[in-house]
């Protein structure tokens, strides 16, 4: 652990709420580099508290890059420079003394903003409403060593099952496309014989609920794979795209 | 005066279960749809709550204070769940399940909660497994299980370190299902700050809209409360930020009995605190015992770096006393032994940290068989502390993770309020004084899926929809309270912030209702905390206003409402003159140090009535051991 502490400049979108008009307000900081950047914000808030002024709005929960609440686009990028760490375990070792920092809410049509650095993510659910399930009740399923799963099939599955619903491919895609999240759904379903009975009508109802909810289109970037804080890959787009072109063609002939 | 009944039924306890769902009323089906069923908190508990409950047809109204169901603490567990398939033919069973865990449970869970968990662990992972939960799989494309503390069976199932997560995403899928059929009306971003009963009934609930400050009032023909959690009244813990203990400490105020508040799980292997500026601790997984060795400095004070100690000033306190488990010791004894280290003033450069070093392990074994074992956890802690544990040794210590403790409910889950259900780590329930790892989960989804689908009707085929209206004077009478506490919270403009204050508490609990109490301490704690309350509603300072996003205001409400369970917490520890699980009292251990059980005197459930803030009053519900002999835990 070291002694040395950081001087930061911080650079912080400050909106008062979603029709407000928003703009950059600066802070000067001094901060442990053990400390974890939302420990940095966490003392900024106390002292601004302190100061009886308003703190800056933010969102986290687990801070243990699992629950997906967290999510500030820093110096450009959603969840920071470091790869494959949500911005909640993002440490401040990772800068350099004297360092300015800009720190934004993620950008998107479909996440409008709320407050400050928080947005409405509330789209995502609505994608999973449209399909983002196997259709079973409680009881009266089978065993469940009565489903066989190849090992490798049920460790792509667990790959794409592992997306955290955070939104930085979103924030990252210059078309806010919700192509990543909404395939990692996709391809985990596809791949279990559980998603089967469902394949079809999933993948054209999930499709339409997210063009019509606003998000872009696909371009083929790839910025979302970069930025995604569990690596999910852009593989799971390319099958979303067959199964979405299957399910099409057997639409057509059994018409 | 409030009568104890735990509803336990009749008969053989391989029977209870069986016979109770024959014997318990039902609603035609036709009639669910005119029920109201409020569902608060969308972790497992509630969220396999409320989608079961919206296949029955009734109506669900499932709140959480997240932006998505999605985000509940519940996402963070990482080992694993207990099922008693004996997929692995070694021996498992129903019976075992249920006996290791009241064991396991140090003889303070009730046997007949306990059993029924056992016997639908089983469905909760054929649920799972329908729904496409990837749990891990061995080549032949059947379940993998590995084993846990407590277990002498491999039963736990897990999908890599993210079993919560898979666990949780299953359940949100389902009720994500029943969102989409109408069934359930998802309300995000809404945070029940009250009660609201009516003849004696719980009938509904008042909520802050966490966008906008309105509060709102929800009517219901009952309330099943899934909250969670309240291991963050220590500041410090493994819990989720926003684990908080409102929607509960509110109900137990309106009359719900609290169930041994002062039960706390201690996890032993955690990150140590790196300064001020901490917000929570990181886990780590306890299998890293497996093959690290735990140790300190044999000098007090010793400010020199672990590599420069040489090996005969090292003390491996657990291999030296003992010497049977050593590093695999059990976790309140491993938490304990830390403790006494840094007391001792042997901590890492005198601080709250331990050694647990894999040098010898990398020697015997070779890097990259660590590397195999642990190269996801030791590139966790590298993020986080930006050391090399293949280089020096991971620096570890305890930390507050799980309340055992919770609402006191009966056999159908109900609390002492008719009406009002508690589901999972909210409930008080199966896990005694001591809950064993992969558990939890279980729990948490045999409430939901599978025990209060039944228990609810029985209570809703007595208590019929009467039309009752949320302009029912008694809704606005609460809805006032709430807008009081809020203006007050916000008018105090005090010198000190929420975040001061909810440290103080917590320094308060770590020290003196922690991992080791005894009667002066709690005696102090119990003054200290009355005294801190006192000072938080004349010296906190709330900024912004109650109509906004406000999450300064959200806190201040939690903390203010910790200020009061904290004192139950060492209220109860206090009176329960005994050791057990998770409660250390230093003045009863064996000449070993180990924890001395007191079952003539202490053999039942602590309940209690909340009569005004400081003064509660005792109901106690004795626990009866038909099936598993009492008798002493031993690591001997
Ligand atoms: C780091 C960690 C690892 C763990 N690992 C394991 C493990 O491997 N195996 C195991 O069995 N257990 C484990 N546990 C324990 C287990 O995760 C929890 O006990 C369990 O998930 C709790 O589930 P729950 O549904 O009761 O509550 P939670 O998941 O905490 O959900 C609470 C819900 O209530 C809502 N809520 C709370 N209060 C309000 C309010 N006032 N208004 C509106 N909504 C509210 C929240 O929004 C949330 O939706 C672990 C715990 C931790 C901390
Ligand atoms: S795909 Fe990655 S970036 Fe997108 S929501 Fe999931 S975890 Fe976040
Ligand atoms: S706070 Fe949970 S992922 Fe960052």
């Amino acid at each position: 652990m070291s002694e040395n502490k950081l001087n930061l400049t911080l650079k912080i979108w400050k909106q008062a709420g979603t029709n407000a008009p928003g703009s950059f307000e600066t802070h000067k900081v001094t901060v442990s580099p053990d400390a974890s950047f939302l420990e940095m914000l966490d003392e900024l808030n106390d002292g601004l508290e302190r100061e009886g002024k308003d703190p800056v709005a933010f969102e986290s929960d687990c801070r243990e890059g699992i629950c997906g609440t967290c999510g500030l686009v820093i110096n450009g990028h959603p969840h920071g420079p470091v790869p494959r760490v949500a911005t909640c375990q993002l440490h401040m070792r990772n800068f350099k003394d004297g360092e300015t920092i800009y720190i934004e809410p993620f950008r998107a049509k479909a996440f409008p903003v709320l407050r400050d650095l928080i947005v409405d993510r509330s789209a995502f659910d609505k994608i999973m409403y449209a399909g983002g399930y196997v259709s079973v009740n409680t009881g009266g399923v089978p065993d469940a060593n009565a489903i066989p799963i190849p090992r490798d099939i049920a460790a792509e599955a667990f790959d794409a099952a592992a997306c955290i619903g955070c939104g930085a491919c979103v924030a990252a895609c210059k078309n806010a496309s919700a192509m990543l999240f909404m395939s990692a759904k996709i391809s985990q379903l596809a791949l279990l014989p559980q998603g089967q009975a469902e394949r079809h009508q999933r993948v054209e109802a999930m499709v339409a609920k997210m063009d019509e909810l606003g998000f872009g289109a696909c371009t083929n970037t790839y910025a979302c794979e970069a930025e995604c804080p569990k690596g999910i890959s852009i593989s799971n787009i390319a099958r979303m795209n067959r199964e979405f072109l299957v399910s099409k063609i057997v639409s057509k002939l059994t018409d | 005066m409030i009568k104890l009944d735990s509803k336990i039924p009749e008969g053989n306890i391989s029977e209870k279960w069986t016979n109770h769902k024959f014997n318990m009323k039902l609603v035609n089906p036709a009639n669910k749809r005119k029920y109201n069923v409020i569902v608060v908190g969308t972790g497992l508990a509630g969220a396999s709550a409320a989608a079961s409950l919206g296949e029955l047809g009734y109506n669900v109204l499932a709140f959480t204070y997240h932006d998505s169901a999605r985000r509940a603490h519940s996402i963070a567990a990482q080992g694993g769940i207990n099922a008693a398939k004996n997929y692995q033919n070694d021996g498992d069973s129903v019976h075992r399940l249920f006996y290791d865990t009241v064991k396991g449970g140090d003889f303070r869970a009730r046997e007949a909660n306990v059993h029924r968990l056992a016997e639908v662990s089983g469905n909760i992972i054929d649920q799972c497994v329908a729904q496409g939960v990837p749990f891990a799989r061995e080549y032949g494309g059947l379940l993998d299980n590995r084993s846990f503390g407590g277990a002498q069976v491999s039963r736990t199932f897990y999908a890599k370190g993210q079993t919560g997560q898979q666990l949780l995403l299953g359940a949100y899928s389902a009720l994500n299902r029943q969102v989409a059929l109408g069934t359930v009306k998802m309300m995000t971003r809404k945070e029940m700050l009250e009660l609201v009963m009516v003849d004696g009934k719980a009938r509904g609930i008042i909520t802050r809209d966490l966008v906008t400050g309105t509060t709102e009032k929800w009517v219901a023909d009952a309330v099943i409360l899934a909250t969670g959690g309240y291991s963050n009244v220590f500041f410090l813990s493994t819990n989720a930020m926003n684990c908080n203990t409102t929607a509960i400490w509110r109900a137990h105020k309106k009359g719900a009995l609290f169930g041994n508040p002062c039960y706390t799980q201690i996890h032993p292997t955690c990150l140590p605190v790196h300064g001020e500026s901490q917000s929570k601790l990181t886990l780590m997984s306890e299998s890293l015992r497996n093959d690290g060795r735990i140790w300190v400095s044999k000098k007090k004070g010793d400010m020199r770096n672990a590599n420069d100690i040489p090996e005969e000033e090292r003390d491996y306190y657990l291999e030296r006393k003992y010497p049977s488990y050593g590093n695999l010791s059990p976790r309140d004894i491993s938490s304990r032994s830390a403790k006494e280290a840094f007391d001792d003033g042997r901590g890492v450069k005198g601080g709250e940290a331990v050694y647990l070093d894999f040098s010898d392990a990398i020697k015997r074994l070779g890097k990259h068989v660590i590397e195999d074992r642990y190269g996801n956890l030791f590139e966790i802690y590298e993020t986080i502390t930006g050391e090399h544990p293949y280089e020096t040794p991971m620096m570890i210590y305890p930390a507050p993770h799980y309340t055992m403790g919770g609402l006191w409910v009966d056999y159908n889950l109900m609390s002492t309020i008719p009406g009002l259900f508690v589901l999972g780590e909210a409930n008080f329930s199966d896990h005694g004084a001591n809950r064993l790892g992969a558990s939890a989960l279980m729990q948490g989804l045999a409430d939901g899926y599978f025990v209060i689908p039944y228990t609810i009707g029985n209570y809703l085929a007595e208590n019929k929809p009467d039309g009752l209206k949320n302009s029912n004077e008694e809704f606005a009478k609460v809805e006032k309270d709430v807008n009081n506490i809020t203006n007050r919270l916000l008018s105090i403009n005090g010198k000190q912030t929420v975040d001061q204050i909810h440290k103080k508490l917590g320094r308060i609990m770590w020290n003196k209702v922690g991992m080791a109490r005894n009667e002066k301490g709690l005696k102090e704690a119990i003054k200290e905390i009355s005294e801190l309350r006192e000072e938080f509603w004349k010296d906190v300072k709330v900024v912004g206003k109650a109509d906004e996003l406000n999450q300064n205001l959200e806190r201040a409400g939690r903390v203010a409402d910790y200020l009061e369970l904290g004192e139950l917490m060492a209220v109860d520890a206090l009176h329960r003159k005994e050791s057990c699980g998770g409660h250390f009292r230093e003045e009863y251990q064996t000449e070993e140090g180990e924890a001395k059980r007191d079952d003539e005197n202490f053999a039942y459930v602590g309940a209690w009535e909340f009569e005004k803030n400081g003064k509660w009053n005792l109901h106690k519900e004795e626990l009866k051991f038909d099936y598993v002999k009492l008798a002493t835990r031993s690591y001997k």
